[in-house]
């Protein structure tokens, strides 16, 4: 449960970096206006890297820094697969949005990918 | 097409099915207005979801006026096959969306035929734009006129916190 939190205090802290990451859009070049945004900032143990959708949904993924084989592509592909997973979730019927998710379908994709990440 | 036939009856049958199922309680005033809204929040949530599927693979919006150009083009092109027409706004969260022949109005009639039937049939669509627009960020209140089948006019005006 006290790993639990850790992650929790570290995605939490992430949210403003991610806001200072999305609100700076306006003023730089239109070429910046990609949904992921890389590296949010590294941690002694963890990395953490975000992405923001069009409808203002934030993903974080959370990584152990001595995981080095990671790059970059497959952090963004993880990314790709956790968007299209959670468009499913959307326009599932019995989605009511905001609130958590619940799909199955949706928990076996993000357990997959975890799985393979390490 | 196929499928553009299949959504347009789908449509005009959950329009009927909505009325008749007001029609068997009482009240005839209140009948119009919880069957509009109930037509309303459905297109509210089909919205939500479909904006959601479309926006997946675009780049990040500039601005409001962007997001409606996009709602205009790529949005309308993909659910009713067609642009909007003409979008007029005033640059302070009004914008006039103009379709000249809406593709859900067209089997009604050509003229003034019919006309006090067709904001049932516009109601819908005016929360499909709600719900896309609101899962973007941005809250509206967006009404529909008609003044000559089978064109409509669509007016969003943003809600600014």
């Amino acid at each position: 449960l006290n790993g639990e939190l850790k992650f929790h205090y570290t995605v939490h802290t992430s949210l403003d970096v991610v806001e200072e990451k999305i609100s700076g859009v306006g003023k730089a070049l239109a070429d910046q206006r990609e949904l992921y945004l890389g590296l949010l900032y590294p941690t002694e143990d963890y990395k953490v890297y975000g992405y923001v959708t069009n409808s203002k949904v934030k993903f974080v993924i959370v990584v152990d820094s001595s995981n080095t084989s990671l790059r970059d592509n497959e952090i963004r592909s993880m990314f790709r697969k956790l968007h299209n997973s959670f468009t499913d979730v959307m326009c599932n019927p019995f989605y009511n949005p905001g609130d958590p998710i619940q799909s199955k379908a949706f928990d076996s994709i993000v357990s997959t990918m975890m799985v393979q990440a390490c | 097409m196929a499928d553009n036939a299949l959504f347009e009856f789908l449509h005009m049958e959950i329009v009927a099915h909505v009325y008749k199922e007001q029609a068997t309680r009482e009240d005839i005033d209140k009948e119009r207005v919880t069957c509009v809204s109930t037509l309303e929040l459905m297109g509210f949530r089909v919205g939500q979801g479909l904006i959601e599927r479309f926006t997946k693979d675009c780049p990040t919006f500039k601005d409001d006026l962007d997001i409606m150009k996009f709602l205009c083009k790529d949005l309308w092109s993909t659910i009713f096959k067609k642009q909007i027409d003409n979008l007029r706004t005033n640059h302070q969260g009004t914008y006039v969306l103009q379709d000249n022949k809406f593709a859900l109005l067209t089997q009604f009639s050509s003229g003034k035929q019919y006309l006090e039937e067709a904001p049932k049939y516009l109601a819908f669509s005016c929360g499909l734009i709600r719900g896309a627009l609101s899962n973007l960020g941005l809250e509206s209140v967006v009404t529909a006129e008609v003044s000559l089948m089978p064109s409509c006019k669509f007016q969003v005006v943003i809600q600014k916190l």
